[in-house]
C-alpha cells in the first residue's frame, strides 16, 4: 500500500520522531510505514488520519492494479 | 541514533536477566549436587528439572513481551524474529533426528537441545531484523542534514 505520510509530515515540518511522539509509536514504525515496508493496523491508520485531519483514503492509497 | 527501549522492553530485559542469573546459579548448583552427592528417586527428578525452569521462564518473558509491547510494528518484528527462531530450531532438530534414525549420527545431543537452537535462531532473527531496519539510521542522518 502506498501512502503520503512523508509528504504530510514534511508539510507540517515534523521529524519522524516528532510524528512518532504524536502517534505514540516508535520512530521505526513511522519509518517503516513511510517506506511502505509495513502497513499500519486500522486503529493506527485512523489515528494518523485524525492527526492530519484527513480521511484515511487521502493518506493511504491503493496499489495500482493492472487491468 | 540509539532508541530508548519501551516500558515493555525494559520489563523484558529485567525478567530475562533474572531468568538467566537463576539459570547459571541452578546449573552450577545441580551439576555440583549430582557430582558430589547424586540424589535418587523423586529427588533426582526434581533436582534435574530445576535448571530447566528458568529456561521455561525465558520463554514466558518472550511471550509476555509480545503481549505487552504496545508498538505494533515492533511487535510485528518480534513475532517475525520468533517465527524465524522456531523454523531454525525445527529445521535443525528434524535433520538431526533423521541422521540419528539412520544411525549416521550417534544418539544423544551432547547438551545441545532444542532450546539452544531456538535461542540461536532468535539471535539470528534479531540480526536479520537489524539488517532490515539498518536503513532507518541512514534516514536519521539524512533528516539531520536537511
Amino acid at each position: 500500500m502506498n501512502n503520503r505520510l512523508r509528504v504530510l509530515r514534511a508539510e507540517h515540518g515534523w521529524s519522524q520522531q516528532d510524528l512518532a511522539d504524536r502517534l505514540g509509536v516508535s520512530r521505526q514504525s513511522v519509518n517503516a510505514i513511510e517506506k511502505g515496508r509495513y502497513d499500519p493496523s486500522l486503529p493506527l491508520a485512523f489515528t494518523i488520519a485524525d492527526l492530519f485531519g484527513l480521511p484515511i483514503e487521502a493518506i493511504f492509497l491503493r496499489e495500482e492494479t493492472p487491468e | 541514533m540509539a532508541t530508548k527501549p519501551s516500558p515493555a522492553m525494559r520489563r523484558y530485559l529485567i525478567r530475562l536477566t533474572t531468568c538467566m542469573t537463576l539459570y547459571v546459579v541452578l546449573l552450577f548448583a545441580v551439576t555440583s549436587l549430582f557430582r558430589h552427592a547424586p540424589p535418587t528417586g523423586a529427588l533426582a527428578w526434581g533436582a534435574a528439572v530445576l535448571p530447566a525452569l528458568p529456561i521455561l521462564g525465558t520463554f514466558w518473558t518472550i511471550f509476555r513481551l509480545l503481549e505487552e509491547e504496545t508498538d505494533e510494528y515492533i511487535r510485528h518484528m518480534l513475532v517475525r524474529q520468533s517465527l524465524f527462531a522456531t523454523a531454525f530450531c525445527l529445521s535443525i532438530m528434524t535433520v538431526w533426528e533423521f541422521l540419528q534414525n539412520y544411525e549416521v549420527l550417534p544418539p544423544g545431543n551432547g547438551g545441545f537441545g532444542a532450546a539452544f537452537f531456538w535461542f540461536t535462531g532468535l539471535g539470528i532473527g534479531g540480526m536479520v531484523n537489524a539488517l532490515a531496519t539498518r536503513g532507518d539510521c541512514a534516514d536519521d542522518d539524512e533528516e539531520a542534514a536537511e
